[in-house]
């Protein structure tokens, strides 16, 4: 027969034996690669899994910003292959084709036909007014913003919702404080991302009209492109080629404004390098060329 | 008709004593406010993704409380042995189904009632306007959609032996005609025959209850659907409870009921 004080002293034993071993191996688990304890509740519990969800939540973004008129998997997507929030920032290499519009092609008996009454029937976008095509509600695209937030934090490797987001959030919402954190976030998850400078030199020169911060933040852009491109298989080549058209226009628009414009054309050959539409860049280099041509010769007066 | 609100009086008063409407809504109330405080880039505008998880939300809701509450009501009188005693007053046997189906649907109607409701003013609060005709052409749809689940549960109670197995089998089929209904004519034409010929025939045969989900329409503030296809549909859904309703009349009339 064992006395209480025994249990209590084994008790005392186990607890100090417990913590000792917890704090032993606390150090060890914090210092593993494999250890989730440090990433936010979804790596806790969700792990890699979550890029799966994350895509997911994206694609429901452009959903919404389809007013629930958009393809199952058992639809024609080809219309739909890249999302066409992030394809009208101008900023994504858009592989859509086929038609956006009747995706859901001709109606196939007479239950698809009555049912078409009961579901978004009508392709529209959010920012050209959504179902009621009223123009002045385009700031509606508010709604595709809590996927997308929710996407960021589910993925925050995918520089794509980042840039989509900030996108809308300046261009629609006027809210240039909250795109310049969440592209600032962006560029803290992912350093390299040359989209994500691209966006973020849009938001200082469009915004903020800070030709500086936005020609060094571009500037630093086309680096970092120049650094990575080489490293890409053909195919991503191909999707980043449209980023750096654009690094480059922008730059060259930028120096034309500042009145730079030998600088100016140097971007946009620069741009042509990439372009799938070199000839109307010529134009612009032509355009330029014979400004500066201008600008060099002397003012011809007239005699009488 | 005395006798179907009988029996349809006891089967609501049931539903109101019972726990799962009361958890459900509570559930469903604080999952929408936790989810209506998170704040999301400083706009207090935002709503849709809340609509949407609301709705989600009340639709689980109604599945969960029309198929338990309908699967456990013959199982239930047979089981405590009351159902002798019920058919022994003047009470038909085809009374006695359509008024447990009336006071199962009728109990459904109450509880969308307060959870659309909620949803109203939960949406209001954000959007500041509250499109009713919209909220009725959606509620009313919802409804009878439920009395189609509710007449096809009552006929799983008389044929399947457990009310476990009919809630099961109800869930699956109400799920899979609500995710792919709509597709299976796609789905056939790319299998083989005979396989194609049956799945066509099954398209053709299901009631099409995703025709009543009419969510997308709600969160994303389309217009009203034209009253003409409204009414149709309603009469689609009166005919399938008539035929499911019918099936459990015959069913019964040739079951023991000791």
């Amino acid at each position: 027969m064992h006395s209480p004080r025994t249990f209590l002293l084994l008790l005392v034993a186990l607890l100090v034996s417990c913590f000792g071993l917890a704090a032993h191996l606390e150090p060890q688990f914090q210092a593993w690669p494999g250890s989730r304890a440090k990433g936010d509740i979804f790596n806790v519990v969700l792990g890699d899994s979550r890029r799966m969800f994350a895509n997911q939540f994206y694609v429901k973004a452009d959903e919404y910003y389809h007013s629930g008129y958009y393809p199952t998997m058992f639809d024609d997507n080809a219309a739909f292959q890249t999302t066409h929030m992030a394809a009208d920032t101008g900023a994504v290499n858009d592989k859509n084709h086929g038609d956006e519009h009747g995706f859901l092609g001709p109606t196939r008996n007479w239950i698809d036909a009555f049912g078409r009454h009961f579901f978004p029937d009508r392709h529209t976008h959010l920012d050209a007014g959504g179902p009621d095509d009223d123009l002045s509600g385009s700031d509606n695209v508010r709604e595709i913003l809590p996927w997308l937030k929710l996407s960021a934090d589910l993925d925050p490797d995918n520089v794509q919702t980042y840039t989509v987001t900030a996108y809308w959030l300046r261009e629609r919402m006027n809210n240039t404080a909250e795109a310049d954190a969440i592209l600032h976030e962006g560029l803290r998850n992912c350093p390299d991302s040359y989209d994500i400078l691209f966006e973020l030199g849009r938001l200082y020169y469009e915004s903020y009209h800070d030709t500086d911060r936005a020609r060094n933040v571009w500037e630093l852009g086309v680096r970092k492109w120049q650094k990575i491109y080489p490293t890409l298989d053909p195919e991503a080549q191909k999707d980043n080629r449209l980023i750096m058209e654009q690094l480059a226009t922008h730059l060259a628009k930028l120096e034309e404004d500042a009145g730079n414009l030998p600088r100016a054309i140097e971007w946009f050959q620069a741009a042509q390098k990439v372009s799938l539409t070199p000839t109307l860049i010529q134009d612009q280099i032509n355009r330029l060329k014979f400004k500066l041509g201008q600008e060099l010769n002397p003012v011809l007066k007239p005699l009488y | 008709m005395n006798n179907i609100f009988a029996v349809a009086g006891v089967v609501i008063k049931e539903l109101y004593r019972r726990k799962d409407f009361y958890v459900l809504f509570i559930v469903t109330i604080l999952i929408c406010l936790v989810m209506a405080s998170v704040n999301i880039f400083n706009d207090a505008k935002i709503v849709r993704y809340l609509k949407e998880i609301c709705l989600l939300l009340v639709w689980l809701s109604s599945l969960v409380i029309a198929i338990t509450t309908t699967a456990r009501q013959i199982p239930a009188e047979r089981e405590n042995r009351t159902l002798l005693p019920l058919l022994a007053k003047p009470l038909t046997r085809p009374q006695l189904i359509i008024g447990k189906f009336l006071g199962c649907w009728l109990a459904c109607g109450l509880t969308l009632l307060c959870f659309y409701l909620f949803f109203g003013a939960l949406s209001a609060s954000r959007e500041h306007q509250w499109p009713l005709l919209n909220y009725f052409q959606a509620a009313t749809l919802h409804w009878f959609m439920l009395g189609i689940i509710v007449a096809m549960t009552l006929l799983g109670s008389l044929v399947f032996a457990a009310p476990s197995s009919n809630s099961t089998i109800c869930f699956v089929v109400v799920g899979g005609i609500l995710f792919v209904g709509r597709h299976l004519d796609q789905v056939a034409l790319t299998l083989r025959e005979p396989v194609r010929t049956i799945v066509y025939s099954i398209y053709f045969a299901i009631p099409h209850l995703e025709l009543f989900d009419v969510r997308d329409l709600i969160i994303h503030n389309w217009p009203l659907i034209p009253w003409l296809y409204f009414s149709l549909a309603l009469l689609y859904a009166v005919g399938y409870l008539a035929v499911f309703l019918i099936g459990a009349c015959l069913v019964f009339r040739r079951k023991a009921v000791n």
